[in-house]
């Protein structure tokens, strides 16, 4: 690994010399019932090679046919991201060779991509940043190689099995323009532009859009300018990049490492780097460089797709209310100051608190458990908050019980301990971890007269009017109680017993 | 009077099976029983099939057979034997495309043509030789040894459908599946004195058939008289939602237009002979013939005229730009992963897959094969793409004007088929650019997706082997070719007073032991 030998320069001190260049690349896997160009189905997680046929294996002869449901979703896709929609455009091949492509092309779009120039707007810390789109096209997946052998890589590997039921899903390719001029703000334009792009995906049910099981891939292009320049530099595309988190670390990481390489008089490789989720760096690519060449021409295949107007403007009809609109009107119907709001949508939970107000939670108390908790344990762990485990409906489930006097703040997390530990429903977790508040008033009175024994102090002061002592003795009851009491309620027995 | 079970048509054998005169497996043992006795192998024989199924067959006979005895629903050629070219994927019967890599691979699907010969009742007697992925246009390049011409067993019978060809000249099948990119079903037609069909693009699914260069590839009848093509491709075309370049539109009736041919009266109809396709680099016999047969269509009331097509010259260039760039890309999956041939790389303990794929297609596939993957990648090269592929596409633009300008004022062109009569083994092996030129008449067809029949037009004086006669027609106007083609083939019959395969010498009986079922 090279990277031990890079000099790294210091964040804030890149940005004294250099204007960073962003580009995304997002590859977003569909949920169509079946396959791009036959009828297998994409069912995640079945036997390898079970979900194949002729057409996705490549073999001598089939033929592809496409899926409209998967131009449909495209075509929404662009809308949403307020592209022009191709009035005529064509499959095309991508030609190189690797196992794992059945046909040694890849059926992708190029020169003609389904919708072009197009723009989302994206949040960050309360400013609108507008992400140029440069084009959104459709292609097909490759198969999934496991490199077998103690790396795990495909260097030093013993052998490698290939999965082709990965082989022929739909993906989109959503390609941003150069962002430029977010300075410091970089690394989290980009993570808000792939986090919110996210939210979009799953507002239209394109996609599942989960980055742990591959649905949404994110690739890194950055380049570094000395300031004031107006060429952009040499760029890296940065791949394997899992997480929304590892967005922004790959961003500020090779800000620091092109730096360091520039600083030095050096020039920066146009390459792609593999980002190591566990370490933060990225480590030369090598296996597939940007020269190569790919050989585009039209596939022959397939006619072209000419998605008439009426269509288009049919499926314009069906999209999600525009992101930036919708969090204006939320803001205002829950009631949460700005800063609030950003820091719901940074944490990316801005769905989830969504649907847990729409369960019935109210909008403090889902933002609590999401921002004050869920956040809390997300970061602990390095997860994403949506991949936690936690549902919406658990959360709403709690505070409902925390509303009806069941459950208190504290048991409450002790439920989502259970939760997050895999222990079933909130009520299972309940029941298990016997965390349910006690109001029998005969174990309660008990306490409350062993509390009032063992502080005869403190019970004296309430007798003499003193009424504030009595969060001592409730503080006692609560111990005895394991803090399975309502609080109210021993307050209300320790009163009645001493005035 | 009844029928004889191998030289029969296939509309006599129809026929025959209709009224109960024959059985299914009368005429498809007779068939196997002279693919037995004549085919021989890479040694010596026609050596038409690359693989007989002798079993499969009868059992698609006996069911026809028994079918038709229980009163079913029958197809028009229910129980009539066929021969595939070994292009086309058979489920359960070795596919291999002529060639090395795919040795040994049977398919685990139909193709959309099998499908439908299957479901319409005719039993597969095997599949034919070609060469190896259809590139050629003598047999030559096959990697199991060359198919032989039945006129003149020294002779190539055509490429790369030799072995469609030369099955249904030496009566071993009565119809034949082709597939013609640049001209290989009408070429080989040309020179085995057969009919060769390739229809509109699109007309005839090519699900199932492996790729050389889809946008040219078209699967089509090979058969001995005009009438049994309109039958063959009646029942293998239409529309086929696995080939997404299959034509929605249904064609005019095939056998109508043939059976109306047949008649003899052209009364109206306009022939442009195409000035480009004629003249120098075309055998004086060919040319001989060929205005013989113009001869006839105006006696049948037709008016000739020359049309000129200016781009036709520019045709095989592009062709030889188009096809090579698909053919590179299309076989590019041919790499020791999934299917085929591995071959592991010498001195080497643990090969990569990198390795296993070089070494596995340079022993896989052939010369000629290796050529046009070369040829194709490079012209599909970043900084070459728009000089080559880019105006090859153009030209093919062109193309389809000049056939579009001559169809405002004719009804069909005509040409030779093939620019000589079949030349030896061997002569041409060594020099590809000789070779391709056999197919100068044919590609401006398959470019502009327009059909194409090549039928008998006699033999030339000089060596007195078959000679083509080609027909076009605009695109869906399949049924002009049958039309012009079957009043064509009743006049020059008349003449010669039988069909023109009579006239070829008997092919030589094989040993038992040589010609032992394989």
């Amino acid at each position: 690994m090279s990277a031990t030998t890079e000099t790294l320069v210091d964040f804030d001190e890149v940005l004294t010399r250099y204007e960073p260049a962003l580009g995304l690349e997002v590859h977003v896997e569909l949920s169509t019932a079946t396959k791009m160009f036959c009828g297998c189905s994409t069912a995640f997680g079945g036997e390898p090679n079970t979900q194949v046929c002729p057409t996705c294996l490549g073999l001598p002869g089939s033929m592809p046919a496409v899926n409209k449901g998967g131009v449909e979703a495209a075509i929404r896709i662009g809308l949403a991201l307020n592209c022009e929609i191709a009035e005529w455009c064509r499959f095309a091949r991508k030609n190189y060779f690797y196992p794992d492509m059945p046909k040694n092309f890849q059926t992708s779009q190029y020169d003609e991509p389904i919708a072009f120039e197009g723009y989302m707007d994206v949040d960050v810390d309360g400013e609108t940043f507008r992400v140029g789109i440069e084009r959104a096209h459709m292609e097909e997946d490759t198969g999934k190689s496991t490199h077998v052998g103690v790396t795990g890589r495909i260097q030093g590997a013993d052998y490698s099995l290939v999965d082709y039921n990965r082989a022929g899903i739909p993906l989109i390719e959503i390609v941003t323009k150069p962002i430029t001029g977010a300075g410091a703000k970089a690394p989290e334009v980009a993570r808000a532009y792939v986090q919110q792009l996210r939210e979009l995906i799953v507002a239209l049910g394109v996609s599942e859009a989960r980055m742990d099981q591959g649905n949404l891939r994110a690739d890194v292009n950055l380049s570094l300018a000395p300031i004031g320049t107006e060429k952009l530099g040499t760029r890296t595309e940065t791949k394997n990049v899992n997480s929304f988190r590892s967005v922004e670390r790959a961003v500020r990481f090779e800000m620091s490492r092109h730096a360091g390489v520039l600083d030095a008089g050096g020039s920066i490789l146009q390459e792609t780097r593999h980002f190591h989720e566990d370490s933060g760096i990225t480590t030369s690519g090598r296996e597939k460089s940007d020269a190569e060449d790919y050989r585009y021409f039209p596939e022959p295949d397939l006619v072209p797709v000419a998605p008439s107007r009426e269509w288009v403007e049919e499926l314009r009809g069906t999209l999600p209310e525009n992101p930036t609109a919708k969090r204006a009107r939320l803001q205002a119907e829950w009631g949460f100051s700005d800063l609030e709001m950003r820091d719901t949508v940074g944490a990316g939970a801005l769905g989830l608190v969504e649907e847990t107000i729409a369960l019935g939670a109210a909008p403090q108390a889902a933002r609590k458990w999401w921002l004050g908790e869920m956040a809390r344990r997300a970061n602990d762990t390095g997860a994403e908050i949506a991949e936690l485990g936690v549902s919406p409906a658990d959360v709403a489930a709690v505070q409902k019980l925390v509303d009806a006097g069941t459950l208190n703040d504290k048991l409450a997390r002790q439920v989502f301990d259970g939760l997050l530990a895999g222990e079933g429903t909130p009520d299972e977790i309940i029941a298990a971890r016997g965390l349910g508040i006690v109001s029998d008033d005969g174990a309660l009175s008990a306490a409350v007269d062993k509390a009032i024994e063992a502080n005869p102090d403190v019970a004296d002061k309430i007798r003499d009017g003193k009424v504030a002592a009595a969060g001592a003795l409730i503080g006692a009851v609560m111990k005895e109680m394991r803090g399975q009491a309502d609080a109210g309620k021993v307050r209300e027995l320790i009163l009645a017993k001493l005035t | 009077m009844s029928i004889d079970p191998t030289r029969a048509t296939a509309a006599q054998m129809a026929d025959a099976l209709a009224s109960g005169e024959t059985t299914s497996v009368a005429l498809t043992r007779a068939a196997l029983e002279r693919i037995a006795a004549t085919d021989g192998d890479a040694e010596g024989g026609i050596h038409a099939f690359l693989h007989v199924d002798a079993e499969g067959a009868l059992a698609q006979a006996e069911a026809s057979d028994a079918r038709r005895a229980a009163g079913a629903p029958l197809s028009p050629l229910d129980g009539v034997p066929v021969a595939v070219k070994d292009v086309l994927a058979t489920t359960g019967l070795p596919t291999t495309c002529g060639s090395k890599m795919l040795e040994g691979w049977v398919p685990p699907y139909d193709a959309t043509v099998v499908a439908r010969l299957k479901a319409a009742g005719l039993p597969i007697l095997g599949k034919t030789n070609m060469d190896e992925f259809a590139m050629g246009s003598s047999t030559e390049h096959s990697a199991y040894g060359p198919t032989r011409n039945p006129w003149d067993t020294t002779r190539i019978p055509g490429g790369s459908g030799g072995g469609s060809a030369a099955a249904v000249a030496a009566f071993q099948a009565p119809l034949a599946l082709g597939t013609d990119t640049g001209g290989s079903i009408r070429q080989p037609g040309a020179v085995t004195g057969t009919v060769g069909v390739k229809p509109t693009y699109g007309a005839v699914s090519r699900y199932g058939l492996v790729a050389m260069a889809n946008s040219l590839d078209q699967v089509g009848p090979v058969t001995r008289t005009v009438m049994d093509s309109a039958l063959l491709q009646e029942l293998i075309g239409g529309h086929d939602p696995l080939d997404s370049t299959s034509v929605v539109e249904p064609l005019p009736s095939l056998v109508e237009a043939a059976q109306q041919g047949a008649t003899g009266d052209l009364t109206g109809l306009k022939v442009g002979v195409i000035t480009e396709l004629g003249g120098d680099g075309y055998q004086a016999g060919v040319r001989a013939r060929f205005t013989e047969a113009l001869d006839k269509l105006v006696a049948a009331g037709a008016e000739v005229v020359e049309v000129s097509c200016p781009s036709f010259v520019h045709a095989l260039a592009a062709y030889y730009l188009v096809m090579p760039c698909e053919a590179s890309s299309n076989l590019a999956r041919f790499d020791a992963m999934r299917y085929g041939i591995r071959v592991m790389p010498e001195s080497n303990d643990s090969p990569s897959a990198e390795a296993v794929m070089r070494a596995t297609r340079d022993a896989g596939f052939g010369d000629e094969v290796k050529r046009r993957i070369i040829l194709g990648t490079y012209a599909l090269s970043s900084g070459y793409y728009d000089a080559y592929y880019g105006t090859a596409q153009k030209v093919r633009t062109l193309i389809q004007r000049d056939f579009d300008a001559a169809f405002e004022s004719v009804d069909v062109l005509v040409s030779p088929t093939a620019p000589t009569t079949a030349f030896k083994l061997g002569e041409k092996l060594d020099d590809p650019l000789a070779m391709y030129l056999n197919d100068l008449a044919t590609i401006p067809a398959n470019l502009a997706g327009v059909p194409g029949m090549s039928l008998p037009a006699g033999l030339a004086e000089e060596d007195g082997l078959p000679v083509g006669f080609q027909i076009l027609a605009p695109q869906l106007a399949d049924d002009r070719l049958y039309r012009v083609g079957a009043a064509l083939e009743a006049a020059l019959e008349k003449e010669w007073g039988g069909p023109l395969l009579d006239q070829a010498p008997e092919v030589a009986t094989l040993t038992s032991t040589e010609g032992a079922l394989r």
